[in-house]
Protein backbone atom coordinates (compact mmCIF):
# COMPACT_ATOMS: atom_id res chain seq x y z
CA UNK A 1 0.00 0.00 0.00
CA UNK A 2 1.72 3.08 -1.33
CA UNK A 3 -1.02 5.30 0.95
CA UNK A 4 -0.25 3.39 3.98
CA UNK A 5 3.90 4.11 3.27
CA UNK A 6 2.83 7.78 2.36
CA UNK A 7 0.84 8.14 5.69
CA UNK A 8 4.04 6.58 7.50
CA UNK A 9 6.29 9.43 6.28
CA UNK A 10 4.87 12.25 8.03
CA UNK A 11 5.43 12.44 11.37
CA UNK A 12 2.13 12.95 12.70
CA UNK A 13 0.47 10.04 10.40
CA UNK A 14 2.79 8.11 12.56
CA UNK A 15 2.17 9.19 15.73
CA UNK A 16 -1.81 9.06 15.34
CA UNK A 17 -1.42 5.23 13.62
CA UNK A 18 0.62 4.18 16.59
CA UNK A 19 -2.54 5.74 19.17
CA UNK A 20 -5.27 4.52 17.41
CA UNK A 21 -3.68 0.92 16.85
CA UNK A 22 -2.82 1.22 20.54
CA UNK A 23 -6.56 1.68 21.45
CA UNK A 24 -7.79 -0.81 19.27
CA UNK A 25 -6.25 -3.19 20.58
CA UNK A 26 -6.62 -2.30 23.89
CA UNK A 27 -10.65 -2.22 22.89
CA UNK A 28 -9.84 -6.02 21.45
CA UNK A 29 -8.16 -7.27 23.93
CA UNK A 30 -10.47 -5.79 26.76
CA UNK A 31 -12.00 -9.32 27.95
CA UNK A 32 -8.90 -10.79 27.76
CA UNK A 33 -6.71 -8.36 30.20
CA UNK A 34 -9.67 -7.34 32.40
CA UNK A 35 -12.48 -10.29 32.12
CA UNK A 36 -15.69 -10.13 33.91
CA UNK A 37 -18.34 -7.07 33.45
CA UNK A 38 -16.58 -3.95 33.46
CA UNK A 39 -19.81 -2.49 35.44
CA UNK A 40 -19.69 -5.03 38.27
CA UNK A 41 -18.25 -4.46 41.60
CA UNK A 42 -14.35 -5.63 41.89
CA UNK A 43 -12.97 -4.52 44.94
CA UNK A 44 -13.40 -1.89 47.83
CA UNK A 45 -14.97 1.62 46.65
CA UNK A 46 -12.62 4.96 45.99
CA UNK A 47 -9.34 2.55 45.47
CA UNK A 48 -7.13 4.91 44.58
CA UNK A 49 -4.20 3.80 41.93
CA UNK A 50 -1.26 1.83 42.20
CA UNK A 51 -2.52 0.48 45.73
CA UNK A 52 -3.55 -3.22 44.75
CA UNK A 53 -1.85 -4.49 41.82
CA UNK A 54 -5.22 -6.70 40.86
CA UNK A 55 -6.54 -3.08 40.30
CA UNK A 56 -3.70 -1.07 38.98
CA UNK A 57 -6.14 1.76 38.71
CA UNK A 58 -8.08 1.67 41.22
CA UNK A 59 -11.93 1.88 41.92
CA UNK A 60 -14.27 3.99 41.42
CA UNK A 61 -17.45 4.90 44.10
CA UNK A 62 -19.05 1.81 43.57
CA UNK A 63 -15.67 -0.17 43.22
CA UNK A 64 -15.70 -0.75 39.90
CA UNK A 65 -12.22 -1.43 38.58
CA UNK A 66 -11.03 1.82 36.60
CA UNK A 67 -8.89 0.28 34.37
CA UNK A 68 -11.94 -2.07 32.76
CA UNK A 69 -13.45 1.29 32.41
CA UNK A 70 -11.69 2.45 30.48
CA UNK A 71 -10.90 -0.65 28.28
CA UNK A 72 -14.29 -1.37 27.55
CA UNK A 73 -14.63 2.58 27.09
CA UNK A 74 -12.05 2.42 24.10
CA UNK A 75 -14.24 0.16 22.70
CA UNK A 76 -17.03 1.97 23.01
CA UNK A 77 -15.65 5.12 21.84
CA UNK A 78 -14.35 3.45 18.82
CA UNK A 79 -16.73 1.38 18.11
CA UNK A 80 -19.40 4.02 18.46
CA UNK A 81 -17.46 7.21 16.87
CA UNK A 82 -16.51 5.09 13.55
CA UNK A 83 -20.24 3.66 13.25
CA UNK A 84 -21.49 7.45 13.20
CA UNK A 85 -18.52 8.71 11.28
CA UNK A 86 -19.28 5.82 8.53
CA UNK A 87 -22.87 6.54 8.25
CA UNK A 88 -22.41 10.15 7.95
CA UNK A 89 -20.13 9.70 5.18
CA UNK A 90 -22.45 7.39 3.46
CA UNK A 91 -25.09 9.21 4.02
CA UNK A 92 -23.29 12.89 2.79
CA UNK A 93 -21.45 10.79 -0.27
CA UNK A 94 -24.90 9.93 -1.23
CA UNK A 95 -26.86 13.50 -1.06
CA UNK A 96 -23.91 14.89 -2.37
CA UNK A 97 -23.38 12.81 -5.58
CA UNK A 98 -27.18 13.25 -5.86
CA UNK A 99 -27.27 16.89 -5.72
CA UNK A 100 -23.87 17.32 -7.71
CA UNK A 101 -24.58 15.24 -10.70
CA UNK A 102 -28.87 15.61 -10.70
CA UNK A 103 -28.43 19.04 -10.89
CA UNK A 104 -31.34 21.34 -11.22
CA UNK A 105 -34.36 21.41 -8.52
CA UNK A 106 -32.85 18.04 -7.03
CA UNK A 107 -29.81 19.97 -6.20
CA UNK A 108 -31.28 23.16 -4.71
CA UNK A 109 -34.34 21.20 -3.05
CA UNK A 110 -30.98 18.07 -1.27
CA UNK A 111 -28.99 21.17 -0.57
CA UNK A 112 -31.72 23.29 1.41
CA UNK A 113 -32.01 20.19 3.97
CA UNK A 114 -27.75 20.24 3.75
CA UNK A 115 -28.51 23.70 4.94
CA UNK A 116 -31.05 22.83 7.73
CA UNK A 117 -29.04 20.29 9.44
CA UNK A 118 -25.87 22.77 9.29
CA UNK A 119 -27.40 25.44 11.35
CA UNK A 120 -28.81 23.17 13.61
CA UNK A 121 -25.54 22.81 16.34
CA UNK A 122 -25.08 19.15 15.85
CA UNK A 123 -24.76 18.40 19.37
CA UNK A 124 -28.39 20.01 20.58
CA UNK A 125 -29.46 17.55 17.50
CA UNK A 126 -28.00 14.47 18.88
CA UNK A 127 -28.92 15.64 22.28
CA UNK A 128 -32.92 16.13 20.84
CA UNK A 129 -33.06 12.85 19.05
CA UNK A 130 -31.90 10.77 21.89
CA UNK A 131 -34.37 12.20 24.46
CA UNK A 132 -36.82 11.61 22.38
CA UNK A 133 -36.39 8.61 20.79
CA UNK A 134 -34.38 6.84 23.90
CA UNK A 135 -31.05 5.64 24.87
CA UNK A 136 -29.74 2.58 22.91
CA UNK A 137 -26.18 2.34 20.44
CA UNK A 138 -27.59 2.45 17.48
CA UNK A 139 -29.73 5.14 18.16
CA UNK A 140 -26.70 7.43 19.46
CA UNK A 141 -25.02 6.49 16.84
CA UNK A 142 -27.66 7.44 14.04
CA UNK A 143 -28.06 10.74 16.35
CA UNK A 144 -24.59 11.97 16.04
CA UNK A 145 -24.68 10.98 12.08
CA UNK A 146 -27.27 13.16 12.10
CA UNK A 147 -25.57 16.14 13.03
CA UNK A 148 -22.17 15.39 10.86
CA UNK A 149 -23.29 14.77 7.84
CA UNK A 150 -24.01 18.00 6.18
CA UNK A 151 -20.44 18.69 6.08
CA UNK A 152 -19.14 15.53 3.41
CA UNK A 153 -22.37 15.83 1.50
CA UNK A 154 -21.45 19.82 0.79
CA UNK A 155 -17.73 18.79 0.00
CA UNK A 156 -18.81 16.08 -1.75
CA UNK A 157 -21.47 18.06 -4.20
CA UNK A 158 -18.65 20.56 -4.81
CA UNK A 159 -16.16 17.74 -5.94
CA UNK A 160 -18.81 16.34 -8.06
CA UNK A 161 -19.68 19.54 -9.71
CA UNK A 162 -15.96 20.11 -10.39
CA UNK A 163 -15.14 16.68 -11.61
CA UNK A 164 -18.49 16.05 -13.78
CA UNK A 165 -17.11 19.19 -15.63
CA UNK A 166 -13.51 17.20 -16.78
CA UNK A 167 -12.70 15.97 -20.10
CA UNK A 168 -12.08 12.45 -18.51
CA UNK A 169 -16.16 12.47 -17.75
CA UNK A 170 -16.56 13.58 -21.43
CA UNK A 171 -14.72 10.94 -22.85
CA UNK A 172 -16.97 8.43 -20.74
CA UNK A 173 -19.91 9.85 -22.33
CA UNK A 174 -18.49 9.55 -25.48
CA UNK A 175 -17.75 5.41 -25.15
CA UNK A 176 -21.40 5.03 -24.25
CA UNK A 177 -21.04 5.04 -20.87
CA UNK A 178 -24.43 4.84 -18.60
CA UNK A 179 -24.54 7.77 -16.16
CA UNK A 180 -25.21 5.79 -13.01
CA UNK A 181 -21.32 3.84 -14.27
CA UNK A 182 -19.83 7.68 -14.89
CA UNK A 183 -21.45 8.58 -11.50
CA UNK A 184 -19.77 5.43 -9.87
CA UNK A 185 -16.73 4.31 -11.08
CA UNK A 186 -15.23 8.10 -13.18
CA UNK A 187 -16.35 10.68 -10.37
CA UNK A 188 -16.48 9.08 -7.00
CA UNK A 189 -13.22 7.47 -7.08
CA UNK A 190 -11.98 11.22 -7.98
CA UNK A 191 -14.18 13.14 -5.25
CA UNK A 192 -13.04 10.62 -2.69
CA UNK A 193 -9.91 11.65 -1.33
CA UNK A 194 -10.91 15.08 0.39
CA UNK A 195 -13.99 13.42 1.74
CA UNK A 196 -11.81 10.46 3.25
CA UNK A 197 -9.64 13.42 4.81
CA UNK A 198 -12.81 14.94 6.53
CA UNK A 199 -13.45 11.62 8.09
CA UNK A 200 -10.83 11.42 10.59
CA UNK A 201 -12.11 14.90 11.69
CA UNK A 202 -15.72 13.66 11.88
CA UNK A 203 -14.81 10.46 14.10
CA UNK A 204 -12.96 12.50 16.38
CA UNK A 205 -16.07 14.97 16.89
CA UNK A 206 -18.29 11.66 16.88
CA UNK A 207 -16.44 10.62 20.08
CA UNK A 208 -16.52 13.66 21.40
CA UNK A 209 -20.64 14.09 20.80
CA UNK A 210 -20.64 10.23 21.97
CA UNK A 211 -18.58 11.39 25.41
CA UNK A 212 -20.88 14.78 25.97
CA UNK A 213 -24.30 12.49 25.46
CA UNK A 214 -22.59 9.78 28.07
CA UNK A 215 -21.94 12.78 30.24
CA UNK A 216 -25.14 13.64 30.15
CA UNK A 217 -26.37 10.73 30.86
CA UNK A 218 -28.25 9.82 27.58
CA UNK A 219 -25.17 6.92 27.10
CA UNK A 220 -26.21 3.29 26.71
CA UNK A 221 -26.19 2.75 30.38
CA UNK A 222 -25.14 -1.16 29.94
CA UNK A 223 -21.84 0.07 28.55
CA UNK A 224 -18.65 1.39 30.44
CA UNK A 225 -18.07 4.81 28.22
CA UNK A 226 -15.70 7.26 29.43
CA UNK A 227 -18.30 10.09 29.35
CA UNK A 228 -20.24 8.38 31.95
CA UNK A 229 -17.42 8.04 34.07
CA UNK A 230 -16.36 11.26 34.03
CA UNK A 231 -19.46 11.87 35.25
CA UNK A 232 -19.14 9.31 37.95
CA UNK A 233 -16.12 10.15 39.24
CA UNK A 234 -17.39 14.65 38.81
CA UNK A 235 -19.08 13.79 42.09
CA UNK A 236 -15.52 12.79 44.36
CA UNK A 237 -13.86 15.68 42.13
CA UNK A 238 -11.64 16.82 44.85
CA UNK A 239 -10.92 13.51 46.84
CA UNK A 240 -10.80 11.37 43.98
CA UNK A 241 -9.71 13.09 40.93
CA UNK A 242 -8.07 10.57 39.07
CA UNK A 243 -11.71 9.37 38.54
CA UNK A 244 -12.39 12.05 35.89
CA UNK A 245 -8.81 12.70 34.81
CA UNK A 246 -8.02 8.99 33.72
CA UNK A 247 -10.99 8.91 31.20
CA UNK A 248 -10.41 12.66 30.28
CA UNK A 249 -6.96 12.11 29.52
CA UNK A 250 -8.47 8.64 27.24
CA UNK A 251 -10.77 10.98 25.52
CA UNK A 252 -7.91 13.48 24.72
CA UNK A 253 -5.33 10.80 23.63
CA UNK A 254 -8.02 9.41 21.55
CA UNK A 255 -8.81 12.14 19.86
CA UNK A 256 -5.34 13.75 19.15
CA UNK A 257 -4.47 10.36 17.92
CA UNK A 258 -7.84 10.65 15.59
CA UNK A 259 -6.59 14.31 14.41
CA UNK A 260 -3.07 13.48 13.80
CA UNK A 261 -3.94 10.59 11.45
CA UNK A 262 -6.33 12.96 9.80
CA UNK A 263 -3.45 15.34 9.15
CA UNK A 264 -1.24 12.97 8.04
CA UNK A 265 -3.86 11.50 5.67
CA UNK A 266 -4.59 14.68 4.36
CA UNK A 267 -0.85 15.22 3.12
CA UNK A 268 -0.52 11.61 2.13
CA UNK A 269 -3.31 12.06 -0.12
CA UNK A 270 -1.95 15.78 -0.73
CA UNK A 271 0.85 13.87 -2.54
CA UNK A 272 -1.29 11.32 -4.55
CA UNK A 273 -0.70 13.21 -7.71
CA UNK A 274 2.81 13.25 -7.54
CA UNK A 275 4.99 10.86 -9.76
CA UNK A 276 7.19 10.16 -7.27
CA UNK B 1 -22.19 9.78 -55.64
CA UNK B 2 -22.63 7.49 -52.29
CA UNK B 3 -24.83 9.15 -49.67
CA UNK B 4 -22.71 11.32 -47.20
CA UNK B 5 -21.53 9.60 -43.81
CA UNK B 6 -22.38 12.38 -41.91
CA UNK B 7 -24.66 15.47 -43.36
CA UNK B 8 -24.96 18.38 -41.15
CA UNK B 9 -27.76 20.80 -42.63
CA UNK B 10 -29.04 24.61 -41.13
CA UNK B 11 -27.14 23.40 -37.78
CA UNK B 12 -26.89 26.33 -35.25
CA UNK B 13 -25.80 26.35 -31.51
CA UNK B 14 -26.08 29.09 -29.38
CA UNK B 15 -25.16 29.26 -25.37
CA UNK B 16 -27.49 31.57 -24.16
CA UNK B 17 -27.16 34.83 -26.42
CA UNK B 18 -24.26 34.15 -27.97
CA UNK B 19 -24.31 32.04 -31.01
CA UNK B 20 -21.31 29.65 -31.90
CA UNK B 21 -22.27 28.11 -34.75
CA UNK B 22 -24.33 29.82 -37.49
CA UNK B 23 -26.28 27.65 -40.17
CA UNK B 24 -24.03 25.58 -40.92
CA UNK B 25 -23.89 23.06 -43.69
CA UNK B 26 -21.54 20.53 -44.26
CA UNK B 27 -21.44 16.77 -45.31
CA UNK B 28 -18.50 14.32 -44.14
CA UNK B 29 -17.98 11.63 -47.13
CA UNK B 30 -17.26 8.05 -45.99
CA UNK B 31 -13.43 7.33 -45.90
CA UNK B 32 -11.96 10.96 -46.21
CA UNK B 33 -10.31 12.65 -44.03
CA UNK B 34 -11.42 16.31 -43.05
CA UNK B 35 -10.09 18.95 -41.44
CA UNK B 36 -12.13 21.78 -39.82
CA UNK B 37 -10.00 24.78 -39.28
CA UNK B 38 -10.24 27.85 -37.71
CA UNK B 39 -9.16 29.96 -34.67
CA UNK B 40 -10.49 30.34 -31.20
CA UNK B 41 -13.97 30.62 -30.82
CA UNK B 42 -14.37 30.17 -34.51
CA UNK B 43 -16.93 27.26 -33.47
CA UNK B 44 -14.68 24.33 -34.46
CA UNK B 45 -15.21 22.53 -31.18
CA UNK B 46 -18.26 23.12 -30.94
CA UNK B 47 -19.17 21.31 -34.47
CA UNK B 48 -16.92 18.42 -33.05
CA UNK B 49 -19.08 18.18 -29.60
CA UNK B 50 -22.34 19.12 -31.04
CA UNK B 51 -21.50 15.68 -33.51
CA UNK B 52 -20.26 14.00 -30.48
CA UNK B 53 -23.42 15.05 -28.26
CA UNK B 54 -21.12 16.43 -25.88
CA UNK B 55 -22.39 20.48 -25.84
CA UNK B 56 -23.52 21.74 -22.37
CA UNK B 57 -26.89 21.33 -21.51
CA UNK B 58 -27.52 25.42 -21.73
CA UNK B 59 -26.56 25.03 -25.59
CA UNK B 60 -29.31 25.50 -27.86
CA UNK B 61 -29.25 23.38 -31.07
CA UNK B 62 -31.13 23.92 -34.52
CA UNK B 63 -31.15 22.12 -37.47
CA UNK B 64 -30.51 19.07 -38.37
CA UNK B 65 -27.59 15.94 -38.21
CA UNK B 66 -28.06 12.55 -40.30
CA UNK B 67 -26.21 9.96 -40.35
CA UNK B 68 -27.56 8.44 -43.90
CA UNK B 69 -24.42 5.77 -43.86
CA UNK B 70 -25.49 4.49 -40.56
CA UNK B 71 -29.40 4.93 -41.26
CA UNK B 72 -29.73 5.72 -37.00
CA UNK B 73 -28.28 8.16 -34.30
CA UNK B 74 -24.40 6.78 -33.90
CA UNK B 75 -24.09 4.73 -30.44
CA UNK B 76 -20.85 6.58 -28.96
CA UNK B 77 -18.13 4.73 -28.92
CA UNK B 78 -18.85 1.90 -31.31
CA UNK B 79 -19.81 4.01 -34.43
CA UNK B 80 -17.70 7.09 -34.07
CA UNK B 81 -14.50 7.80 -31.40
CA UNK B 82 -13.44 10.96 -29.72
CA UNK B 83 -9.98 12.09 -28.66
CA UNK B 84 -9.48 15.21 -27.05
CA UNK B 85 -7.47 18.30 -26.60
CA UNK B 86 -5.25 17.61 -23.67
CA UNK B 87 -4.66 13.89 -22.79
CA UNK B 88 -3.72 15.13 -19.32
CA UNK B 89 -7.11 15.59 -18.48
CA UNK B 90 -8.86 13.20 -20.84
CA UNK B 91 -7.81 10.21 -19.04
CA UNK B 92 -9.19 9.36 -15.53
CA UNK B 93 -6.26 9.47 -13.29
CA UNK B 94 -7.41 6.65 -11.00
CA UNK B 95 -7.69 4.20 -13.58
CA UNK B 96 -4.87 2.36 -14.78
CA UNK B 97 -4.22 2.61 -18.97
CA UNK B 98 -5.41 -0.85 -19.46
CA UNK B 99 -8.88 -0.25 -17.89
CA UNK B 100 -9.38 2.68 -19.86
CA UNK B 101 -8.71 1.09 -23.11
CA UNK B 102 -10.12 -1.94 -22.28
CA UNK B 103 -13.42 -0.75 -21.15
CA UNK B 104 -14.28 0.30 -24.63
CA UNK B 105 -13.34 -2.94 -26.33
CA UNK B 106 -15.43 -4.81 -23.47
CA UNK B 107 -18.34 -2.73 -23.86
CA UNK B 108 -18.55 -2.81 -27.40
CA UNK B 109 -17.17 -5.65 -28.67
CA UNK B 110 -18.64 -7.83 -26.15
CA UNK B 111 -15.22 -9.14 -24.96
CA UNK B 112 -15.17 -10.20 -21.37
CA UNK B 113 -12.06 -8.95 -19.16
CA UNK B 114 -9.64 -10.67 -20.50
CA UNK B 115 -10.05 -10.73 -24.10
CA UNK B 116 -10.42 -6.83 -23.76
CA UNK B 117 -7.36 -6.73 -21.42
CA UNK B 118 -5.31 -8.57 -24.50
CA UNK B 119 -7.11 -6.59 -27.06
CA UNK B 120 -6.17 -3.26 -25.73
CA UNK B 121 -2.96 -4.64 -25.35
CA UNK B 122 -2.92 -5.07 -29.23
CA UNK B 123 -3.83 -1.62 -29.16
CA UNK B 124 -1.15 0.14 -27.18
CA UNK B 125 1.24 -1.63 -29.03
CA UNK B 126 -0.30 -0.13 -32.38
CA UNK B 127 -0.11 3.37 -31.38
CA UNK B 128 3.68 2.65 -30.76
CA UNK B 129 3.32 2.86 -26.96
CA UNK B 130 6.70 1.08 -25.90
CA UNK B 131 6.50 -1.74 -23.35
CA UNK B 132 2.92 -2.11 -23.52
CA UNK B 133 2.34 -4.99 -21.24
CA UNK B 134 3.77 -2.35 -18.56
CA UNK B 135 2.03 0.42 -20.00
CA UNK B 136 -1.19 -1.54 -19.28
CA UNK B 137 -0.72 -1.35 -15.57
CA UNK B 138 0.29 1.89 -15.74
CA UNK B 139 -1.61 5.22 -14.33
CA UNK B 140 -1.84 8.64 -16.73
CA UNK B 141 0.50 10.62 -14.31
CA UNK B 142 3.34 7.50 -15.43
CA UNK B 143 3.17 8.22 -18.78
CA UNK B 144 4.75 11.69 -20.89
CA UNK B 145 1.65 14.07 -23.01
CA UNK B 146 2.71 12.32 -26.26
CA UNK B 147 2.32 8.76 -24.78
CA UNK B 148 -0.83 9.65 -23.00
CA UNK B 149 -2.48 11.09 -26.11
CA UNK B 150 -1.23 7.56 -28.18
CA UNK B 151 -3.26 6.06 -25.36
CA UNK B 152 -6.40 7.99 -25.71
CA UNK B 153 -6.46 7.36 -29.56
CA UNK B 154 -5.81 3.41 -28.83
CA UNK B 155 -9.12 4.27 -26.55
CA UNK B 156 -10.83 5.60 -29.07
CA UNK B 157 -10.25 2.93 -31.96
CA UNK B 158 -10.71 0.39 -29.74
CA UNK B 159 -14.27 -0.33 -30.83
CA UNK B 160 -13.30 -0.03 -34.44
CA UNK B 161 -15.40 3.26 -35.13
CA UNK B 162 -16.32 3.89 -38.75
CA UNK B 163 -15.72 7.83 -37.70
CA UNK B 164 -12.66 9.02 -35.57
CA UNK B 165 -13.22 12.42 -34.12
CA UNK B 166 -9.96 14.41 -32.95
CA UNK B 167 -10.53 18.15 -30.99
CA UNK B 168 -7.48 19.92 -31.35
CA UNK B 169 -5.93 16.53 -30.38
CA UNK B 170 -2.10 17.81 -31.05
CA UNK B 171 -2.89 21.61 -30.02
CA UNK B 172 -1.55 20.74 -26.52
CA UNK B 173 1.59 18.76 -27.03
CA UNK B 174 5.12 19.78 -28.62
CA UNK B 175 5.66 20.35 -32.62
CA UNK B 176 8.01 17.02 -32.79
CA UNK B 177 5.30 15.05 -30.82
CA UNK B 178 2.40 16.46 -33.09
CA UNK B 179 4.10 15.21 -36.46
CA UNK B 180 4.23 12.07 -34.40
CA UNK B 181 0.45 11.99 -33.54
CA UNK B 182 -0.36 12.75 -37.19
CA UNK B 183 1.59 10.38 -38.66
CA UNK B 184 0.02 7.74 -36.10
CA UNK B 185 -3.70 9.46 -36.78
CA UNK B 186 -3.12 9.16 -40.85
CA UNK B 187 -1.51 5.64 -40.75
CA UNK B 188 -4.22 4.25 -38.55
CA UNK B 189 -7.22 6.07 -40.76
CA UNK B 190 -5.66 4.65 -43.76
CA UNK B 191 -5.37 0.86 -42.31
CA UNK B 192 -8.61 0.99 -40.69
CA UNK B 193 -10.39 3.05 -43.76
CA UNK B 194 -11.97 5.60 -41.35
CA UNK B 195 -13.29 8.48 -41.55
CA UNK B 196 -11.49 11.15 -39.88
CA UNK B 197 -12.82 14.58 -38.49
CA UNK B 198 -9.43 16.35 -38.00
CA UNK B 199 -10.20 19.72 -35.94
CA UNK B 200 -7.38 22.31 -35.43
CA UNK B 201 -6.43 26.07 -35.37
CA UNK B 202 -2.93 25.11 -37.66
CA UNK B 203 -3.64 25.00 -41.62
CA UNK B 204 -0.62 23.73 -42.22
CA UNK B 205 -0.36 20.94 -39.91
CA UNK B 206 -3.53 19.69 -41.09
CA UNK B 207 -2.78 20.24 -44.84
CA UNK B 208 -0.14 17.98 -44.90
CA UNK B 209 -2.46 14.55 -44.76
CA UNK B 210 -6.08 15.77 -45.35
CA UNK B 211 -8.36 15.29 -48.05
CA UNK B 212 -10.63 18.04 -47.66
CA UNK B 213 -10.58 21.65 -45.53
CA UNK B 214 -13.45 23.33 -44.14
CA UNK B 215 -12.61 26.87 -42.69
CA UNK B 216 -14.27 28.09 -39.90
CA UNK B 217 -14.92 32.23 -38.80
CA UNK B 218 -16.84 33.63 -36.25
CA UNK B 219 -19.40 30.24 -36.08
CA UNK B 220 -19.50 30.09 -39.91
CA UNK B 221 -18.25 27.89 -42.35
CA UNK B 222 -16.33 30.25 -44.77
CA UNK B 223 -15.36 27.57 -47.20
CA UNK B 224 -14.72 24.03 -47.29
CA UNK B 225 -12.72 22.02 -50.82
CA UNK B 226 -10.24 19.50 -51.85
CA UNK B 227 -7.47 20.83 -49.53
CA UNK B 228 -5.03 21.42 -53.41
CA UNK B 229 -7.94 23.50 -54.41
CA UNK B 230 -8.68 25.59 -51.13
CA UNK B 231 -4.47 26.45 -50.83
CA UNK B 232 -3.68 27.08 -54.00
CA UNK B 233 -6.77 29.14 -54.72
CA UNK B 234 -8.18 29.87 -51.77
CA UNK B 235 -12.00 31.87 -52.54
CA UNK B 236 -12.43 33.75 -48.90
CA UNK B 237 -9.91 36.44 -48.56
CA UNK B 238 -10.27 34.65 -44.59
CA UNK B 239 -8.68 31.50 -46.23
CA UNK B 240 -6.00 33.40 -48.18
CA UNK B 241 -5.21 35.83 -44.67
CA UNK B 242 -5.04 31.99 -42.79
CA UNK B 243 -2.68 31.13 -45.28
CA UNK B 244 -0.08 33.95 -45.94
CA UNK B 245 -0.19 34.16 -41.91
CA UNK B 246 1.21 30.78 -42.04
CA UNK B 247 3.49 31.22 -44.69
CA UNK B 248 5.54 33.78 -42.19
CA UNK B 249 5.68 31.00 -39.62
CA UNK B 250 8.18 28.00 -39.24
CA UNK B 251 5.53 25.90 -40.90
CA UNK B 252 6.46 27.48 -44.23
CA UNK B 253 8.15 24.04 -45.86
CA UNK B 254 4.77 21.86 -45.67
CA UNK B 255 2.43 25.01 -46.88
CA UNK B 256 4.83 25.29 -50.12
CA UNK B 257 4.96 21.58 -50.42
CA UNK B 258 0.88 21.10 -51.27
CA UNK B 259 1.22 24.73 -53.14
CA UNK B 260 3.45 23.72 -55.64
Amino acid sequence: MTLLKRLLRTPEGTIGLVILAALLIAGLLAPAISPGDPLRIAGRALLSPFSDPSLPLGTDRLGRDVLAGLLYGARTSLAVGIAAALSAMLLGLFVGMAAGFAGGAIDEALMRVVDAFQIVPGFLLALAFVSIIGVSTPVVVFAIALGTWADPARLTRAQVLSIRERDYVAAARVIGMHPAEIAFKEILPNALPPVLALSATIVAGAILTEAALSFLGLGNPNLATWGSMIAEGRSVLRSAAYLSVLPGLALAITVLGVHLFSEGLTRALGHEGDSR
Amino acid sequence: MSPPFCSVRNLSVRYGLEAALKSVDLDIVRGERLAIIGESGSGKSTLARTLAGLLAERARIEGEITWPALGQAPLPGRDFGFVFQDPGTSLNPVLTIGEQVAEVARRHLRLDWRQAYVHAEGLLDRVRIPQPARAMRAFPHQLSGGQRQRVAIAAAIAAKPALLIADEATSALDVVVQAEIVRLLDGLVREEGMTLLFITHDIALASGFVDRVAVFRKGELVEAGPVRSVLSSPAESYTAALIANHRDLSTKPLITEVVS
